[in-house]
């Protein structure tokens, strides 16, 4: 209770001096709105059906590019992790790639799937896919050998081993590894919404809302809303990991 | 009485090391052997070769059943920590239906005094508990031997007293072939009809000696007994001459040690 009432605090002396910052002379007018307008706009926002309609779009495209990262990160892990020649034979590549910024593949993007939500899906999946494949690869080298080996005497074979052993052994370290790939996922998400002019999602209505009438309150209204789905998304999936893997 | 492991001449080499230097032995059907010898003596090599988990250099293992149960030393590492006890002694079953599989491990949790843990996670129980979920698992898997790798080396005295008592009361109800590995003397002669004595590395069969001691045993009176006393000090002897570096002074001590146990319980 006392760590949640220090959060509240922090949260207010954040607000404070934003509020501040935002009525100082120091900046130029209106290119920080204070919080006092910026969450009226919000409400009103809020019961708007066009922007919820954008909202709605980033959330689903994040949703599908996190379920689609981990149908690719987990099964490729779990090879990667139980096969060292197959480990071996992709770490160059793996290397490669893993350091390319999402951001940097826009491009080579649109020409290749077009400004559809196809673009923005495929570059979350690519920047999610490297924690959960780097999790569970990790969690297969921590795998206890006397787990193998007691399920080896009870005639489990190398595939249940994989199933019933391995998998479950790594789940905490793969939904650690999900809930890093869920918050780079949504970063990326924006950020192609808001570079790549695709017609719909919250990266879209921040852009649109600077470059049009420069309502900088909506833009800030965007990036907040922004700011707490991805608090959501973290605190949600530690709740499920606290809650169904707690060992 | 039949014979249910037949080992002939079995020998495992890591590298240029010899773990195990030819063994040759038995076990009957019904019967509990122990296995004692020096520490790092290949005694675990041993259990892992009859075992099947490591392919011997050498020599052969047949087991004259379908199939072989292993409950380790470390409890702690070897329940799955995601599953239930329930679940822990369910896992052997898993080719069988659901509800024998349930019947058969929640009888085998009765079997261990255990049958109101069935819902809990094994990390929720005393190490002594966990041992005895282990020990419940290889149970409901109804092998036709037990393996045991230093079964009580990791609990404290007290427990290790009700664990031996409880391995030989399931033994005996459920007609159960057992084989402990131990380089614990005392418990090797209280648990055992029969004991191998092991050398130092690699391991090597010293002397094969029956236990002469009642089937019905007692913490109290069977370690006092005169026949528990004298074949104590020969299997102490013969692993002395067994492994000629050994230190006499910490001999001493562990016998001191080991005697004063004895009496203080």
């Amino acid at each position: 209770m006392r760590a949640f009432t220090r959060g509240l605090l922090g949260i207010a002396g954040f607000l404070v001096l934003w509020e501040l910052l935002g009525r100082s002379p120091l900046l130029p007018a209106e290119s920080l709105p204070p919080p006092s307008v910026v969450f009226g706009e919000l409400v009103t926002q809020l019961t708007s059906p066009d922007f919820i309609r954008h909202v709605v779009a980033t959330v689903l495209a994040l949703l599908i590019a996190i379920v689609i990262a981990i149908a690719i990160a987990v099964p490729s892990g779990l090879v990667l992790g139980s096969v060292p020649a197959v480990r071996h034979a992709t770490r160059a590549v793996i290397e490669f790639l893993r350091p390319i910024p999402s951001v940097a593949l826009i491009p080579l993007a649109l020409v290749m799937l077009g400004f559809g939500p196809e673009t923005k899906i495929t570059l979350a999946v690519y920047a999610a896919l490297w924690p959960i494949l780097f999790n569970t690869i990790y969690a297969l080298d921590e795998l206890d050998p006397l787990l193998v080996d007691t399920a080896r005497v009870f005639g489990t074979g190398r595939l249940g081993v994989l199933f019933f052993v391995a998998l479950p052994s790594a789940l905490p370290f793969v939904l650690t590894g999900i809930r890093l790939a869920a918050t780079t996922a949504l970063v990326v998400m924006v950020s192609v919404e808001l570079m790549a002019g695709s017609q719909v999602g919250l990266g879209y209505f921040i852009m649109e809302a600077r470059s049009g009438p420069g309502r900088m309150d909506q833009v800030l209204v965007g990036t907040v809303v922004a700011g707490v789905i991805g608090v959501l998304l973290n605190n949600g999936l530690e709740r499920v990991r606290r809650r169904w893997v707690a060992w | 009485m039949s014979n249910m492991l037949e080992v002939a001449d079995l020998g495992h080499t890591y590298g240029d090391h010899e773990a195990i230097g030819g063994l040759t032995f038995t076990v009957r059907a019904g019967e509990l052997v122990c296995v004692v010898g020096p520490s790092g003596c290949g005694k675990s090599t041993l259990l892992r070769t009859i075992s099947g988990l490591v392919a011997p250099s050498r020599g052969d293992v047949s087991l004259n059943g379908s199939h072989l149960a292993v409950v380790f030393q470390d409890y702690s590492r070897s329940l799955f920590p995601w599953l239930s006890v329930q679940g822990n002694v369910e896992f052997p079953l898993r080719g069988l239906p659901r509800a024998e599989r349930r019947a058969r491990a929640a009888e085998a949790l009765e079997w261990v005094g255990l049958g109101a843990a069935a819902r809990k996670r094994p990390w929720q129980l005393s190490g002594g508990m966990q041992q005895r979920v282990a020990i419940a698992r290889a149970l409901a898997y109804r092998p036709s031997l037990l393996l045991m790798d230093e079964p009580f080396a990791s609990v404290d005295a007290q427990t290790r007293f009700e664990l031996e008592d409880l391995l030989l009361r399931v033994r005996r109800e459920h007609d159960t072939t057992v084989l402990v590995v131990t380089h614990d003397i005392d418990e090797s002669v209280y648990l055992g009809d029969r004991i191998l004595v092991l050398s130092g590395s690699p391991a090597r069969l010293v002397a094969d000696l029956e236990v002469p001691l009642p089937a019905e045993r007692n913490q109290v009176t069977t370690r006092t007994d005169e026949g528990f006393v004298a074949l104590r000090s020969k299997v102490a002897r013969l692993l002395n001459v067994g492994k000629p570096s050994m230190d006499m002074e910490k001999w001493a001590a562990a016998e001191r040690e080991s005697l004063s146990e004895t009496v203080s319980s």
